[in-house]
């Protein structure tokens, strides 16, 4: 920090008309990401749209990325927090490799990490305005946790973020088994993320499957789900409720 | 683009219940492991409940963040202790220590709902309860979190426990055995559930007694 930003804060402080110089509100966001533990890891999936305010301003914003060699990070919420986070944790990375002592992060201490960055930025009122899923496998251990702007965690068979905790969570709930196939997996988060596109505006046709197991990372090319439009329901949605626009 | 959240805020509530009640040889704390935001339910395995010494457990709800890092403060100045003393800390210097951590965030408070059980030097039933600025008391019984208004009505009408006006001082701890109270403790919180939309899932009880620490788990109502 320069001595130039200790005064704007002191500026702050001081003057409560002068600009607030801190995140209040996001610009660019992404929507849910949904994540389950699977037989042989973790499966996490995202769309590629970037809202800025409503108008879906960005197209292909990944936001699942691989961290070191065990994790996996998937993000909603403020797109550019979410980069600045992942330079950070590249920063991070190379300097855990430095040691050179065969030793490497693993998901655990990564979502410890991230946790303690979250919280202390929810500390000095400046938060990353995000919600991440973090996945990975080490030493046949899988991993599956969740940290938000404020710096609430958990661990779980399954997680999700922003619409998808009322969406697809309740699915997840109803469907999830410790002993999914790959294949059964990508089908349950694929019908999740069918129902998002459905419901949640934000929510895009194009998206990224990842995959991380004891062999490492594999992130899906964008692909597209198939979609039927003509439901009853969706022809004429007022049908049940005339009177009303 | 106009602002479209309202002011941001540094907390939230995730609910929980804890309750923890003190008998002459035997001490016990139970908590839900619910985790919710709203009328979202995180996860239905979250516990609340932290060993911090030997003979001191401590509950608590609230803001899970700032749960979270009271324990962590908490643990490490009970390693520090440890190294300095060469012994566990007693559960009422636990208590002193826990209402000073609270009291030094007196400006921006740990958004926690405490109770500490254990055993005292002499080996009874203690219980210590707070409020989220660190004012606290030692009592023979007590329940915190969003289901503290339906179980402590309950609890003062099964425990009729003498009132800390009296002089001398009454023992407060409870005249119930260990197994009518963990018993009570499972009621109360069966009865929780069904009203307390932040309280279910499931119930972890600790056992605190001469024996050591066990855990006993009960399900609770997942709606």
């Amino acid at each position: 920090m320069s001595p130039s930003d200790s005064n704007q804060a002191n500026h702050g402080l001081l003057c409560p008309e002068a600009p607030i110089q801190r995140t209040q509100y996001p610009y660019v966001t992404g929507t849910s990401v949904v994540a389950i533990k699977y037989k042989d890891g973790i499966l996490m999936v995202s769309d590629l749209g970037g809202s800025y305010g409503s108008t879906l301003r960005y197209k292909s914003v990944e936001r699942i990325k691989a961290i070191g060699k065990h994790s996996l990070l998937g993000a909603s919420g403020e797109i550019s927090d979410f980069q600045q986070l992942l330079r950070d944790l590249d920063q991070l990375i190379l300097y855990d490799n430095m040691w050179d002592d065969g030793n490497a992060l693993g998901p655990k201490e990564i979502h410890s990490y991230l946790t303690r960055v979250m919280y202390n930025r929810r500390n000095k009122f400046d938060p990353y305005w995000n919600a991440l899923v973090l996945g990975g496998v080490k030493n046949g251990q899988k991993y599956l946790g969740t940290v938000n702007m404020i710096g609430v965690t958990f661990e779980d068979n399954h997680v999700t973020t922003g619409f998808g905790n009322h969406l697809a969570r309740p699915i997840l709930r109803d469907e999830w088994r410790e002993d999914l196939t790959f294949e059964e997996g990508v089908k349950l988060l694929e019908k999740c993320m069918r129902v998002l596109l459905y419901r949640d505006r934000s929510a895009v046709n194009k998206l990224q499957i990842a995959k991380i197991t004891e062999e490492g990372v594999t992130i899906s090319q964008p692909y597209s789900l198939k979609t039927f439009w003509n439901y009853s329901a969706f022809e004429n949605p007022t049908s049940g409720a005339e009177g009303s626009w | 683009m106009t602002k479209q959240q309202a002011n941001w805020s540094p907390y939230d509530n995730n609910g929980g219940s804890c309750v923890a009640i003190a008998g002459a040889d035997y001490c016990v704390i139970a908590a839900d492991t619910r985790l919710s935001t709203g009328y979202n339910i995180l996860t239905r395995d979250y516990s609340k409940i932290c060993k911090l010494a030997d003979k001191a457990v401590l509950a608590s709800s609230g803001f899970q963040a700032d749960v979270k890092a009271l324990q962590k403060a908490l643990s490490a100045r009970h390693l520090i202790y440890q190294h300095q003393h060469n012994k566990q800390m007693s559960c009422p210097a636990m208590a002193q220590l826990l209402s000073n951590t609270l009291y030094y965030k007196r400006f921006f408070p740990y958004y926690a709902f405490n109770v500490l059980g254990g055993l005292d030097s002499e080996g009874k039933g203690c219980v210590f309860t707070y409020d989220a600025v660190g004012s606290y008391e030692r009592v023979g019984y007590s329940a915190q979190g969003s289901g503290s208004t339906l179980i402590t009505p309950f609890l003062d009408n099964q425990l009729k426990s003498p009132s800390p006006l009296l002089l001398p001082a009454q023992d407060s701890s409870t005249p119930l055995s260990e197994a009518e109270a963990i018993d009570l403790v499972k009621t109360v919180f069966a009865s929780a559930t069904e009203r307390d939309i932040y309280t279910g899932d499931k119930l972890e009880i600790v056992v605190l007694n001469a024996d050591g620490l066990r855990r006993e788990y009960m399900n609770l109502r997942e709606d």
